[in-house]
């Protein structure tokens, strides 16, 4: 089905249900239940998810396939949220056009990028990438944001951050349409609230306008993944050298995969945007970066699923876990004799709340030393222990695909 | 007719004159092995005619065209394929994909953005590339990594690779080095049934002199750099200036 | 801008450049002798600064006792605290011991970062020689958060100030220092430590790779690893001691810096990025392109921040290392002095 194989229609049918059911799936717990803060199935972070995943996509088919580890991803985050807030502020608050504007943008952008630190590899690749991005960075936070060409707060509006006022032009605002993000008047913020018995599921149209644009990203990284593309990506990762001897020329792949990967991020930012309007520097920031190579490395590089469960193991992370105080520990471990619950409360305290990247830290190295393929990667081999033997006795392997060993 | 021709080339490392003034012309349809001592500049002279080296003079010709300043996809691509030394393969894919890379190379140029496409959808090249495994004698192992190989394994599918391009001229560097003695035969074997069936153009570097004998129309003689002898393989053994580069008499 | 404007902004390059060379240079020795990545190198400097917040943490702890002599305004009995150290040395030397507590505590620094740097590199980077260097960057990058992490535990999410001793927390008359009337500068006189401080380390790396067989073997396993490794020469034992003195350059680096700027557990990813750059556009492995790259983008930042460069270009004070990194590396692919083939795969 879609041109894939049965493997990936599966996985990809899996993804979209989820994804779907995810304002159900996300909310196991009771609203009034002391568990209810675990829930993550409210519209602001289920938009992040999503979006961070698309994020997270793009950045592995640069780094999962060619091995190309840019550190400055989040400058074209960074300047698709910024994209669209000025279209927003240019022709009004429908996102379709900003939504388009910022991977446009983030594309250019990362065409000069691209071409410029590719012509080295390694860490002097990195470091350029790293480079650019802090520099679009400290560029954003000052300069552009100084008033310029006539314009109040310049391209970026510096430390305030760039937003909609009501004297900004917004030229096809109708009177009709709501003021604030909507799609042909579908607000973003619109939310279906499903009272079922003790729970509330909250269906959020600003989500499903990201989860579909997600499903959509994701299907077009399958077929790269699949593709002759694909293919001569991940010959460069493992030998490059020997790719250019092969008669192809690897710099405009790699530059393909820098842009590709550059525009996911642009639209990454640009839905940011559109669910919020606001965009600020520090999308731009190193941090920024540093968070989409720990999502892709989490879940696993080079792998389909892996980068989106990293950015959704991430973002959840962030805010339930970072949530969990003293109280919340005290309340869980009081069964336990008091100094032993005590003992235990204050070890954890440490790894939650305020803590939480102690967690991630620990996680991420735990993940690069043990897993280097990821979660998925683990995954994927522990089901090859358990079930490859029988598999094996039984038929041989499917002549099916040859890229069957980036599968999953 | 000559398709490679060399002339004058020179090139320094510092202060190491690795080639000296070599002039070469390759036959079209013929082996053609240059062999030398360690060190005599061998694999530095394919480097020259790769890309992966300019040398400091002469000149490069191939089929009528210069190979001295274009990249080495564009040498790849007007013909001339290379087998290294120590096997350069992608380690991580499978045989089948391996091969597949270079087929797609051969028919879509060095460059083209196929992504809409399935890879294993694009049968005239998966079954291309099945065949030169069947011929090479990789078939059954077309769905390993190429990494688990090995060495000798993967000596040949790094000639499959080559093959799979149909090349006008094939370089060969060592490809028997670390092999068995049967493992060789075979890969003698493999070689004469490739001239045989395909005629295409052989430069091979060789230290087994039974592989140069059994293989070569003719062979050149590199030490420190420079060509000391060269003639059909008849000539060359009687050759006392061979002799005296492979015994290594220091003299200069 | 007249003689003495620059002669500050050279004073100021100076400054920023002997922490960008003291913590490039540790950077780049772990590179060159261990072939390996660390992103957690800022984290160590960091956990220098903190070993001057502990010390004086330490030495104030105090002994609370009532003084019913004195009354606060509410007209309850005082509480005064009273540094233990007081108590057992008297006033004078206890207080002089608490003032000095940011140079006291390189002796602190010395034998922490030894035991961090052996057990660092015995517990982890040993077991990622062979891994790709993204890997490397990866785990070290997770260990520099898990670092951080644990500072901000300890220490809180704010700036721990620690003040340079006093009869050093002034200005000094540059011109008097050197001799000449004719200057009219005065810069604040821990910095100018700091600066001779950095030239001191620098100078007893330099010395001791040069002058010693262990200096030597290590210079020449940067050369050549596997030659050296075929010497049967126990190289492996020599890179840890390598490493860990690497470490003990970036704590002190770190432990000296905190009267310039307070510590606060986000210190060694700001240093991170800005030493990585340092050590590319020096060329990896190479030590004195390190140092020269350190103070030639020290410099360049002191002068791209004064207002007559930011009039010409607006901003340039925040771009310039970043725009010199992306020229150099684009011009020359291995830095001022890098290696051929280094990091090239
Ligand atoms: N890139 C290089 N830089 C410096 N010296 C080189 C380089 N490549 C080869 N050499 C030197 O040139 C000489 C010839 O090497 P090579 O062509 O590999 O010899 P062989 O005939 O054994 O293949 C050797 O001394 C080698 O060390
Ligand atoms: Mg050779």
């Amino acid at each position: 089905m879609f041109g894939l194989n049965r493997n990936d229609t599966l996985l990809l049918i899996f993804v979209a249900i989820i994804t779907f059911a995810a304002p159900i799936l996300m909310n196991p717990f009771p609203t009034e239940s002391s568990l209810a803060q675990f829930n993550a199935g409210y519209p602001d972070l289920m938009q992040r998810f999503v979006i961070f995943g698309i994020f997270a996509i793009g950045f592995n088919i640069l780094f999962g396939l060619t091995g190309y580890l840019s550190f400055g991803h989040a400058a074209f985050l960074g300047a698709g949220s910024y994209a669209c807030v000025w279209m927003f502020k240019l022709f009004g608050y429908n996102v379709l056009p900003g939504i388009i504007l910022s991977v446009i943008v983030a594309g250019i952008l990362s065409v000069a990028i691209g071409y410029i630190s590719l012509r080295r590899s390694g860490i002097y690749f990195s470091i350029l990438t790293l480079a650019f991005a802090q520099m679009s960075f400290a560029l954003a936070y000052s300069v552009l944001g100084q008033d310029m060409f006539g314009l109040q707060g310049g391209l970026t509006n510096g430390e305030t951050g760039l937003q909609v006022y009501t004297s900004d032009p917004q030229i096809f605002h109708s009177e009709a349409a709501p003021n604030l993000p909507h799609l042909f008047g579908l607000p973003m913020r619109e939310t279906w609230v499903w009272e079922y018995g003790a729970w509330s599921f909250q269906f959020n149209a600003g989500f499903y306008l990201c989860a579909i644009i997600m499903l959509v990203v994701f299907y077009m990284s399958i077929r790269i993944f699949r593709s002759p593309f694909g293919m001569m990506l991940r010959a460069i990762k493992t030998n490059q050298n020997r790719l250019n001897y092969t008669g192809v020329n690897t710099r405009p792949y790699a530059l393909a995969a820098f842009v590709i990967s550059g525009m996911y991020a642009g639209l990454a930012g640009g839905l940011l945007s559109a669910m919020d309007p606001l965009a600020g520097a520090e999308r731009m920031q190193w941090t920024a970066s540093g968070e989409v190579v720990l999502m892709t490395i989490l879940g696993g590089a080079g792998t389909l699923i892996g980068p989106v469960l990293g950015a959704g193991l991430i973002k959840y992370f962030e805010n339930i876990f970072s949530k969990i105080n003293d109280a919340i520990l005290e309340g869980w471990f009081a069964f336990l004799p008091e100094t032993i619950g005590d003992a235990v409360v204050w070890v954890l305290h440490f790894f939650v709340g305020k803590g939480w990247h102690l967690t991630l830290g620990l996680m991420f190295m735990i993940v690069v030393i043990f897993l280097p393929g990821g979660l998925v990667g683990g995954l994927v081999q522990g089901a090859k222990r358990l079930f490859g033997g029988r598999r094996r006795k039984n038929a041989p392997p499917p002549s099916a695909s040859p890229t069957s060993q980036a599968a999953e | 007719m000559a398709i490679l021709q060399v002339r004058n080339v020179s090139k320094r490392f510092g202060g190491l004159q690795a080639l000296n003034d070599v002039n070469l012309s390759v036959e079209a349809g013929t082996v053609h092995a240059i062999i030398g001592p360690n060190g005599a500049g061998k694999s530095t002279l394919l480097n020259c005619f790769v890309g992966r080296l300019i040398p400091d003079t002469g000149t490069v010709m191939f089929d009528g065209k210069s190979l001295l300043g274009i990249k080495p996809h564009q040498i790849n691509q007007i013909g001339v394929s290379r087998v290294f030394q120590t096997p350069e393969i992608f380690g991580d894919l499978s045989l089948l994909e391996n091969v597949m890379i270079p087929t797609f190379a051969n028919r879509d140029g060095a460059f083209k953005v196929n992504w809409w496409k399935r890879a294993d959808r694009e049968s005239d090249v998966q079954e291309h590339a099945e065949a030169v495994l069947q011929e090479i004698g990789l078939y059954e192992k077309r769905h390993e990594i190429a990494d688990a190989m090995s060495r000798g394994d993967k000596r040949r599918l790094e000639m499959a690779m080559c093959l799979s391009q149909d090349p006008k001229l094939l370089l060969l560097d060592e490809p028997t080095a670390g092999m068995s003695r049967a493992d060789t035969n075979a890969t003698i074997d493999l070689l004469k049934r490739l001239s045989e069936t395909r005629g295409l153009t052989k430069v091979i570097i060789e230290h087994d002199m039974h592989v140069v004998f059994s293989l070569a129309n003719y062979i050149s003689v590199l030490a420190q750099g420079t060509v000391i002898a060269e003639n059909t393989p008849e000539l060359i053994k009687g050759d006392p200036r061979v002799k005296e580069a492979y015994l290594g008499t220091e003299a200069e | 801008m007249d003689l003495d404007a620059i002669l500050l902004q050279v004073l100021n390059g100076l400054d920023k450049g002997s922490a960008y060379a003291l913590i490039a240079l540790g950077l780049t020795l772990i590179f060159g002798t261990l072939g390996v990545v660390n992103f957690a190198h800022g984290a160590l400097f960091m956990v220098g600064a903190f070993c001057a917040v502990s010390l004086e943490r330490l030495l104030t702890i105090s002994q609370i006792s009532i003084d019913e002599s004195k009354t606060d305004f509410l007209g309850n009995p005082l509480e005064v605290e009273t540094p233990y150290i007081e108590m057992w040395f008297g006033e004078a030397i206890g207080q002089g011991i608490i003032d000095w507590s940011v140079p006291l505590a390189i002796l602190l620094t010395i034998p922490v970062m030894l035991i961090i740097g052996i057990a660092m590199e015995r517990g982890l980077i040993k077991h990622f020689y062979k891994r790709p260097h993204a890997d490397q960057i990866l785990v070290t990058f997770g260990l520099a958060i898990v670092i951080g992490e644990i500072i901000k535990a300890s220490f809180g999410a704010t700036e721990n100030p620690v003040a340079a001793p006093a009869a050093l927390a002034r200005v000094t008359d540059v011109g008097a220092l050197v001799g000449a009337d004719t200057i009219n500068v005065t810069y604040p006189s821990w910095r100018l430590i700091y600066m001779a401080f950095a030239a001191v380390v620098i100078g007893a790396i330099f010395a001791f790779l040069q002058f010693t067989t262990f200096g030597m073997v290590v210079r020449a396993g940067m050369a050549d690893r596997e030659t050296v490794g075929l010497l049967g020469i126990d190289i492996d034992r020599r890179f840890t001691i390598m490493f860990a003195i690497a470490a003990v350059v970036a704590g002190l680096a770190g432990v000296m810096y905190v009267p310039i700027k307070p510590p606060s557990y986000e210190l060694g990813m700001q240093f991170l990025v800005i030493s990585f750059v340092v050590v590319v556009v020096g060329g990896m492995g190479s030590l004195p392109g390190a140092v020269a790259a350190g103070f030639l983008l020290g410099l360049l930042e002191a002068f791209a921040s004064t207002e007559w460069a930011k009039d010409i270009i607006p901003g340039i004070d925040q771009i310039i290392i970043y725009v010199v990194a992306i020229i150099i590396l684009l011009t020359r692919p291995r830095g001022l002095m890098g290696r051929k083939g280094v990091m090239e795969e």
